[in-house]
């Protein structure tokens, strides 16, 4: 187990190479510079501009400015952003409050998606099961800032029952209203798979089994169809940990939450190739964990499951 | 017209204010709540706070709150004293400026004739790397080439400093108030990079404490009771809530989580005066939009290019893309500057060509083709990052429609790869261009645009009787004659056309149900320090 843990960390050290050399090339071939756009419409001093590329390295060839870029973050230095903030301290301040909506989205998503999941699975066919499917295809059609808008629109504006935007206050109580809306941007898939595996599981062996011993539902559901159909909706929101990010990046915009969207979205607006990799790449590793965690979790919930 | 337009803002915002004060029930103006903060949106700072580094809206809303300097420009662009006593010249090379006393930065220093030498030496250093260094250009000792000292700066005692010019401008001393001419205290010296985390001023505000700028969210001012200028805050102070997304910043505006807009988004043009009633702003900015043709593209060179230029011009309906596609918050343009700058005019001779004349524009081009037939598609490069595509489409439509040619937009990216192409002249098509001044003067609309050689003329446009006549503007010593000479100057541009003017872009604002005496400022930004809450 312990090899199988180390192996798969490992395994992130080429991946992030990798990401990071394939994002510096894809920012450092934007075209368009960015040192230029600074001065707007009007045109700056040649010799100003010359100063300014190589304050940024930008005057340098592209293997160099990563390697150079590469060299700094071993020593812990993610580089300067073009505000002249350290990018390493906007991570810092940044990171925790997605991961703070990020959280607050898939908890939301999995207690709805799971429970929800589960009595449509039971009550296959029935009126719930019905209205359940129709509801959710009725999200999953929808894109997520339609759902955002309405809901800033309804139930902040409207109704006035939350703030319209996060702005500062990351208090949980005011991340609620954006949270709520990832959560239902990723509940309709998770429902589903978590109806159509419980469906499965009830029709299995064991559950006949475990029935024909006298359990009562009481035991059998909980032990033995939930736990048993919990294992494709698990993998899934590892996956719907992208979704996230990507669905962060839009509602963080129309929320106004200080976070790694709307930092990430402005960056590559302007250009900034420190912020962008450095920000990218923090990402690619939140990933590259997570995947090893959901892999480990498999081993709780199927102990047939094993690795070698 | 500028007197009528000015007449019609005026009498908008008094009745807007009549509104408002029935609300509230308070009598406005005079008595106000000195304690009451009121909220604002802008947007993070690109760059730490220092006068001299910073050229774009969210940090300069920031310096113009927190500094005060030589002068200021009032609701109308007027020019008044703030830190000077005086401001003379008689030949508009040599300037003398004499300063109140008493002045005090935040943190006790005096605000003497060196903290404005010391700021504009450091601004102008070449090795600096100042984004606003230009605006030194003209003083004496200034270069591009190597760092070298303003030798036309010199200190004549604590409160008395002369600014001498390497040639005549006769507008120095009304660009005095802008940002980059800010006095700066000593200890901004010792570590610039710290003083932009936490600069200290002399102005309306100040920062609200050592945390005050909140990184990506607000910054918070607070009422600077040692200020000794005319422009006294009617309120506690000021919270700038940074809004990547101005339709965030609107759905705040609309449930009053927010005072003052200065922007509604482009999305909300429908529907924002129904939704906030009386409590919107729509007046012409500081703002010129237009279109460039470079004067060395194929068929737009000597007199071809001029008829075709035209032709072009004549063949856009402004009237109607600024009613349909902009919900009228655009006024189309009839010269080259903005209605909010003195000496604004529109009866200038030539002036029709800015109007919609099928007949005209379809002669003219018919003359052009007989210089050398049209032959290709018309296109105007533009960037899609911003709110371009809809207008370029629709002008390029009036063009096609009136002069029967082919004639699409052509997008770019961002507006960075437009920029390089258009600064490395790569770009082979018309392109958007426009010009935002940095302080309310006719020349800056001019000089910088269509000069010869000048930095930001795009186009590589040359005139002689231009040149000449701008120069003979700017060594006038006389405000009203130097004012005649840029509207003859305008008059050869609007023959020219070097580049193609479509429209001023308004100031498009809404404020809360919990303000008043909400006004903008010749530069789009609402006059802070006049703000009263109501509730």
């Amino acid at each position: 187990m312990l090899r199988y843990i180390l192996l798969r960390i490992l395994q992130a050290v080429p991946v992030f190479f990798g990401t990071t050399f394939l994002i510096y090339f894809m920012v450092f071939a934007m075209p368009g510079d960015p040192i230029l756009a600074m001065f707007g419409d009007k045109t700056p001093n040649p010799a100003v501009l010359e100063a300014l590329r190589a304050q940024y390295n930008l005057d340098k060839p592209f293997i160099l400015q990563y390697l150079l870029y590469i060299g700094d973050i071993f020593q812990g230095d993610f580089g300067i952003s073009y505000s002249g903030r350290e990018v390493s301290a906007i991570l810092v301040k940044t990171f925790p409050v997605t991961l703070k909506l990020a959280v607050m989205a898939v908890v939301l998503e999995l207690i709805l998606s799971i429970t929800i999941g589960l009595f449509s699975g039971i009550r296959k066919g029935k009126f719930f099961d019905n209205a359940m499917l129709i509801i959710s295809l009725v999200l999953m059609s929808l894109p997520i800032f339609v759902i955002a808008f309405l809901a800033q629109f309804f139930v902040a504006i409207q109704w006035g029952l939350a703030s319209p935007t996060v702005g500062g206050n990351t208090a949980w109580w005011n991340m609620l209203l954006p949270a709520i809306v990832l959560a239902l941007s990723l509940y309709a898939t998770s429902m589903r798979l978590m109806r159509g595996s419980t469906v499965e599981t009830l029709g299995n062996d064991f559950v006949r089994t475990a029935y024909s011993k006298g359990l009562s539902r009481r035991r059998v559901i909980p032990v033995h169809v939930l736990r048993n159909s919990l294992i494709p909706v698990v993998t899934n929101s590892a996956t719907n940990f992208g979704i996230l990010i990507v669905g962060a990046t839009v509602t963080e915009g129309i929320f106004n939450v200080p976070g790694v969207g709307n930092t990430l979205f402005q960056a590559i607006v302007r250009g900034e190739r420190p912020t962008v990799v450095s920000f990218v790449t923090v990402l690619v590793l939140v990933y590259v964990l997570l995947n090893i965690l959901v892999d480990l979790l498999y081993a709780v919930l199927d102990p047939r499951i094993r690795y070698v | 017209m500028r007197r009528l337009l000015t007449a019609t803002a005026v009498a908008s915002v008094a009745a807007l204010a009549l509104a408002g004060c029935s609300n509230g029930g308070s009598e406005g103006g005079g008595s106000s709540d000195d304690a009451a903060i009121i909220t604002v949106n802008s947007t993070e700072p690109q760059k730490p706070l220092i006068p001299t580094n910073t050229n774009e809206v969210g940090g300069g809303k920031i310096l113009d709150s927190i500094f005060a300097g030589l002068i200021y420009y009032d609701v109308d662009g007027a020019v008044h004293n703030e830190v000077a006593k005086s401001i003379k010249s008689d030949d508009s090379v040599v300037w003398d400026i004499q300063l109140n006393e008493g002045w005090k930065f935040t943190n006790g220093e005096e605000v003497t004739a060196k903290s404005f030498v010391d700021a504009w030496n450091y601004g102008a250093l070449l090795s600096n790397e100042q984004l606003s260094s230009y605006f030194f250009e003209d003083i004496e000792g200034f270069s591009w080439d190597e760092d070298s000292e303003l030798t036309g700066l010199e200190i004549v005692d604590d409160y008395h400093f002369t600014v001498t010019l390497s040639h005549p401008a006769s507008d120095f001393g009304q660009r005095l108030g802008y940002s980059a001419f800010y006095p700066l205290p000593s200890v901004a010296f010792e570590d610039m990079k710290a003083f932009g985390e936490n600069p200290v001023g002399n102005g309306v505000y100040k920062l609200a404490g050592d945390d005050a700028w909140e990184h990506d969210v607000k910054i918070d001012l607070v009422k600077n009771e040692d200020y000794k200028g005319d422009r006294e805050a009617q309120n506690g102070g000021v919270t700038m809530k940074f809004y990547a997304n101005m339709d965030a910043a609107y759905a705040d505006l609309l449930s009053d989580q927010l005072d003052v807009l200065d922007e509604i988004p482009a999305s909300s043009f429908g529907t924002y005066e129904s939704d906030l009633g009386e409590r919107t702003v729509n007046q012409p900015s500081a703002l010129f939009e237009s279109f460039t043709i470079g004067q060395f593209l194929d068929h737009f060179k000597g007199d071809e290019g001029k008829l075709r230029r035209q032709a072009l011009s004549m063949s856009i309906n402004r009237d109607e893309i600024t009613d349909v596609i902009f919900e009228g918050t655009r006024t189309p343009a009839s010269d080259f500057t903005s209605p909010i700058i003195d000496g604004w005019s529109d009866e200038l001779d030539g002036a029709e060509v800015l109007e919609f004349n099928e007949e005209k524009a379809k002669d003219l081009w018919a003359q052009a083709d007989e210089i050398s037939p049209w032959e290709g598609t018309f296109k105007i490069a533009y960037n899609s990052d911003d709110n371009h595509q809809a207008w370029v489409d629709a002008v390029c439509n009036s063009i096609a429609n009136v002069l029967d040619i082919k004639a699409e937009g052509d997008p770019y990216p961002t507006f960075a790869e437009m920029r390089t192409k258009i600064t490395n002249r790569e770009i082979t098509t018309a392109h958007r261009s426009g010009w935002q001044a940095d302080y309310p003067g006719l020349y800056n609309f001019l000089g910088p645009l269509y000069g010869t050689g000048a930095g930001s003329n795009d186009g590589d446009y040359s005139s002689e009787e231009f040149d000449s006549l701008i120069k003979e503007g700017i060594s006038s010593t006389d405000a009203k004659v130097a004012n005649e000479k840029f509207q003859e100057a305008q008059e050869v541009l609007l023959q020219d056309l070097p580049a193609i003017p479509l429209w001023y872009e308004n100031v498009v604002a809404g404020y809360s149900t919990l303000v008043d005496n909400v006004e903008f400022g010749w530069n789009s930004v609402p006059l802070y320090y006049q703000i009263t809450k109501t509730a």
